[in-house]
């Protein structure tokens, strides 16, 4: 999807990374490489590290990927706020790109809710 | 559309406050009832430029949009050194009312969204006889963090870029796109410290709890709207505030934000529209002495 998204890549042109992203119980490694994602594995990797993790659960998901999601579940940190996500490690990256990572989290959104 | 030219007028007005003059970018548009706008923190009154332009609410209203010091065209007091920027209640208070008696402006109506809600309740709590109704958009006494505003002014993080991606959430899924971009386009314009130097009145300084109790709605009308979406000041926040202010009027808005003016004006306009029809008509019994 992200491929799909030049202008989103080019907004990430800064930014290299690894994180985990995801569903809490089964997230991803994610590698980003100047905006764009050269790897995605399901953790858990032997001895792989992330820099910041992003977890939701799996009904954060679903409902944050609607495409009119229910007030209060339609935003990152509206999730973190109610407990449906959390937050963790070295969140720099996270903060300098945070609208990256709103947008590129809500993909899902305009593409009938696949992950 | 070519050559069209908006009907709001804006002006510089020179403002004591703090013993200081300050000169404040004030934009207006009809004729009527005073109704002064508080824009949100960190950033100006651009967000009330629909309002302003409103045929039908200018007919009876003068709209008015002040920037705040540090905020849009109103540059910080000339003895600034520099110095963090901490918006108190205390000088929030005495902003307003510093700038509606340089107007000259009788018992005017105040409106204020976040920030401008809370302070709102102040006026309610300090100064109700000062005015003809207070009306407090995306307004609570006190609503829980959730976000460290450290973030919000660090050399090493684009403070327009962060500042606009962390409000971006609180715009509703429906709000029309431009009217977004348009909403954060102010925040991304702010000055380096403004919008975390507001939140300290927000988060540290402007605590309300335990005072609104003391808001007599008899003296003066109050009025609390939230957007369903807003999840920074929730519509729980909102209505528990309210439950504790006798007489209060609470609207919770659909498809609505934490920026309803300028988020999706025409939404937004379904449901204050009223309001002021009825604060327009409390003035009218008023004048023939059927109130008290």
């Amino acid at each position: 999807m992200l491929d799909r998204m030049p202008a989103l890549i080019s907004r990430g042109r800064m930014l290299t990374c690894e994180c985990l992203l995801g569903p809490s119980d089964h997230p991803f490694h994610v590698s980003i490489r100047e905006g764009a994602i050269v790897d995605m594995t399901p953790a858990p990797v032997l001895m792989r590290s992330w820099r910041f993790a992003y977890r939701a659960t799996s009904a954060a998901w679903a409902e944050y990927w609607k495409p009119m999601p229910r007030p209060g579940w339609h935003d990152l940190l509206a999730l973190t706020k109610r407990k449906e996500a959390t937050l963790e490690g070295d969140l720099h990256p996270f903060m300098t790109h945070l609208q990256y990572f709103k947008d590129l989290l809500a993909l899902p959104r305009h593409h009938g809710g696949a992950a | 559309m070519n050559g069209a030219v908006e009907p709001i007028v804006g002006r510089y007005v020179h403002v004591g406050i703090g013993g200081e003059n300050c000169r404040i970018y004030f934009e207006e548009n009809g004729a009527g009832i005073p109704l002064v706008c508080l824009h949100t923190a960190g950033s100006d009154g651009r967000q009330w430029r629909h309002l302003l332009s409103d045929e039908g609410l200018a007919r009876h209203f003068r709209i008015i949009a002040f920037d705040m010091p540090w905020h849009g065209k109103s540059n910080p007091p000339e003895s600034w050194d520099g110095a963090e920027y901490r918006l108190t209640t205390v000088r929030y208070t005495e902003t307003i009312l510093a700038f509606c008696r340089a107007l000259k402006l009788e018992k005017p109506v105040v409106m204020g969204c976040s920030i401008g809600g809370r302070i709102v309740l102040n006026l309610a709590i300090e100064h109700a006889r000062e005015f003809r109704a207070l009306i407090g958009l995306e307004a609570a006494d006190f609503q829980a963090p959730w976000y460290d505003t450290d973030w919000l002014n660090r050399p090493d993080v684009h403070g327009g870029e962060v500042c606009a991606a962390l409000v971006s959430g609180l715009i509703a899924p429906q709000s029309p796109e431009a009217a977004r971009a348009e909403t954060l386009w102010c925040y991304k314009q702010g000055g380096p410290g403004v919008f975390k130097g507001d939140l300290y009145f927000y988060r540290v300084d402007g605590d309300l709890r335990g005072r609104v109790e003391g808001i007599d709605t008899t003296a003066c009308p109050l009025y609390l709207l939230t957007g369903e979406y807003d999840f920074s000041c929730t519509p729980e926040d909102t209505v528990r505030t309210a439950a504790a202010i006798k007489g209060a009027h609470v609207t919770i808005m659909e498809q609505l934000g934490h920026f309803p003016m300028s988020e999706n004006p025409a939404q937004f306009r379904r449901y204050i529209a009223p309001v002021l029809d009825q604060i327009r008509n409390h003035s009218k019994l008023d004048k023939q002495g059927v109130t008290s």
